[in-house]
């Protein structure tokens, strides 16, 4: 298992990133100087409305999108510009599982290409390899029989979104993004999903950095919370202070479109 | 690092996230082909181009007569004997147009599969790298799109006909004339559709696995552009033979070789229209509007075949299922009318 003990040292962080796009008669600024740091084996959400950046940020953070200006560190090691078997190797260490568990797939292979491609660098083969297939989809509550020989299509929603999670998971990373994740999951699809991150987290000690655009999702297993709005952080906090003590107003009102959420502070609370 | 088969919390443990509903034994499975949906234009355009096939690869080893065998004077009446009569050098024409359209078809084969090459080649490297390599690239292709393309050819056929090397002087010289003068527009569509393929999450996951850039070309852009590109490939098919034939009839096709251009060429060089000697120019003609006309109607039946808005038929079983769904609606109606009947 791995250890989870926090050093201080972030292993994954953002320090003054930009991201600017072209425009007609312009640029449009997605992300504006954004800093955000990622201790070992805590959830960080980042809560924010369509357009607020929150995405942007984590392709950046991914390094599938370049950044315009700041650094992105991994470790302690600047990775903003690394390229080719550096860049493979920091995709081994940071994964990530996508808001549209159809288009995460290649609709042309089965599951078992797509689960078996990411160990090609590895040369695992075999019953080694099956093994771990069997192990990972295991995680997330799937058999190999239930899966391994189908195409994308075969699959409900929620099984395409839980075979991306062991896709992850094979290639053995230590942060996992994972953007609009349960999104486009029905609820009880979603909270299955959650809990799933919630148990790599706790079993694992996975660094998990949660974005969405629901705050109720944010708190029901983050550390901390991010919230970002028109590409700036506007409020960070550990989960408790952003909910209990709101400062911003955005913040404020991202809380109270929760419908239910009176009930869950209870709980929580009690 | 983790060890993620040692900390590993098994399926059977934990139990399914969400409950295994069994499932019904489904409809027994249809063959692959029969999900292509082929439809009656697919047939026809098929048809036709195998028609065609047949006349120019199986139809010499068939007829008595060669295509550089005098069997007759100049320009002899279709008679029994020669069904499509005679040309200016008192050659057979049927033996001459199954000779012309073989070497017309071998040339459109080679000169159309050069040019998709060629294009989807650059069309897909600059859609999906993108940046400096990209506008490049289309720069390039905008310059050859700029250049009358029938300059070109025309002065490259010229040039090939004073070649020494005879490998160039052939069908092979112009189809590699027109292949390479003929992809830019293959690749600036390509390029449009890459671009977008190249921006779908997919592409993110297989970064992520560690694919390479050249993995993922052809793992994972090309097979989403397979549709596009064999719709091109076709529509190069059919320009290459017209391109052929244009240069050809203008005198400027390969020396020495058959092809429905070159006939086209002589007809029109030995007074053929003035004469009346229809049979000499008429065949060439109509097998070259068939085989364009075959593989432009294979071009947009392909496009049925790959797009499932546009195949034929959907509205009708549409609206036959309707029509089943408002009979049973019906005899339900009935029956419960039946039932407060019997029961009043």
């Amino acid at each position: 298992m791995r250890d989870s003990t926090d050093s201080g040292v972030p292993v994954l962080a953002a320090s003054h990133v930009t991201k600017q796009f072209r425009v007609a008669g312009g640029h449009l600024t997605a992300v504006d100087d954004v800093s955000v740091e990622f201790h070992a084996g805590k959830v960080l959400a980042v809560v924010g409305e369509s357009g607020s950046g929150k995405s942007t940020l984590a392709r950046m953070l991914l390094r599938l999108m370049p950044v315009t200006s700041g650094t992105i560190t991994y470790q302690g090691k600047d990775v903003t510009h690394i390229r080719g078997g550096e860049l493979r190797s920091y995709w081994r260490d940071v994964q990530a599982v996508f808001q549209d568990p159809f288009a995460s797939f290649n609709q042309f292979f089965t599951i078992g290409h797509t689960l078996r491609r990411g160990m090609r660098a590895e040369k695992l083969e075999g019953d080694t390899l099956d093994a771990l297939i069997e192990t990972c989809l295991g995680y997330v509550g799937l058999k190999p029989g239930d899966a391994v020989h189908k195409y994308p299509h075969q699959l409900s929603g929620g099984q395409r979104q839980r075979v991306m999670i062991a896709r992850a998971l094979m290639m053995n990373p230590k942060v996992l993004l994972a953007d609009e994740a349960t999104s486009m999951l029905d609820a009880s699809l979603r909270v299955s999903a959650l809990n799933v991150m919630q148990d790599l987290r706790d079993n694992l000690g996975l660094t998990v950095l949660f974005i969405t655009h629901d705050i109720g999702q944010a708190c029901y297993f983050a550390d901390e919370v991010v919230v970002m709005e028109h590409g700036l952080i506007v409020e960070r906090g550990t989960t408790d202070e952003v909910i209990f003590t709101p400062k911003h107003d955005y913040t404020k009102r991202l809380l109270s479109d929760v419908p239910d959420l009176k009930g869950s502070l209870k709980v929580r609370k009690d | 690092m983790t060890n993620i088969s040692s900390s590993a919390v098994s399926a059977e443990q934990e139990g399914p996230l969400v409950p295994e509903t069994p499932q019904a034994p489904g409809p027994k499975a249809r063959p692959a082909w029969r999900s292509l949906n082929f439809g009656p234009r697919m047939w026809v355009s098929l048809g036709m181009i195998l028609a065609i096939a047949v006349l120019a690869f199986i139809g010499p080893l068939l007829y008595p007569y060669a295509p550089d065998q005098k069997v007759g004077g100049l320009y002899d009446a279709p008679s029994p004997e020669h069904i499509l009569g005679t040309d200016n050098f008192g050659y057979d024409v049927l033996a001459v147009l199954m000779a012309s359209t073989r070497n017309s078809l071998i040339n459109g084969l080679l000169a159309g599969t050069l040019a998709t090459l060629i294009g989807v080649l650059i069309g897909v490297v600059a859609g999906y790298i993108g940046g400096w390599l990209e506008e490049a690239l289309m720069g390039i292709t905008n310059i050859v799109l700029a250049i009358p393309a029938i300059v070109i050819l025309i002065l490259i056929s010229m040039s090939l006909q004073s070649t020494d090397i005879p490998f160039l002087k052939g069908i092979v010289g112009l189809a590699l004339v027109i292949g390479i003068t003929s992809w830019p527009w293959t690749a600036r569509a390509v390029r449009a559709q890459a671009s977008s393929v190249a921006t779908r999450e997919h592409i993110d996951v297989a970064k992520l696995s560690g694919a390479r850039t050249g993995g993922i070309l052809v793992f994972d852009v090309l097979p989403y552009l397979a549709s596009y590109i064999v719709m091109a490939w076709v529509l190069q098919l059919a320009s290459a033979i017209l391109a052929e034939s244009t240069l050809s009839m203008l005198g400027l096709g390969p020396s020495g070789t058959n092809s429905l251009g070159m006939q086209l060429h002589w007809a029109l060089a030995f007074q053929a229209v003035a004469v009346g000697a229809y049979w000499a120019f008429l065949p060439p003609t109509i097998v070259l509007t068939l085989i364009s006309f075959a593989l432009l109607y294979l071009q947009s039946s392909l496009d049925e075949v790959f797009n499932p808005r546009l195949r034929r038929g959907k509205k009708k079983n549409l609206a036959r299922a309707a029509a089943r769904r408002a009979e049973a609606a019906r005899k339900l109606a009935e029956q419960i009318e039946g039932r407060q009947e019997v029961t009043a």
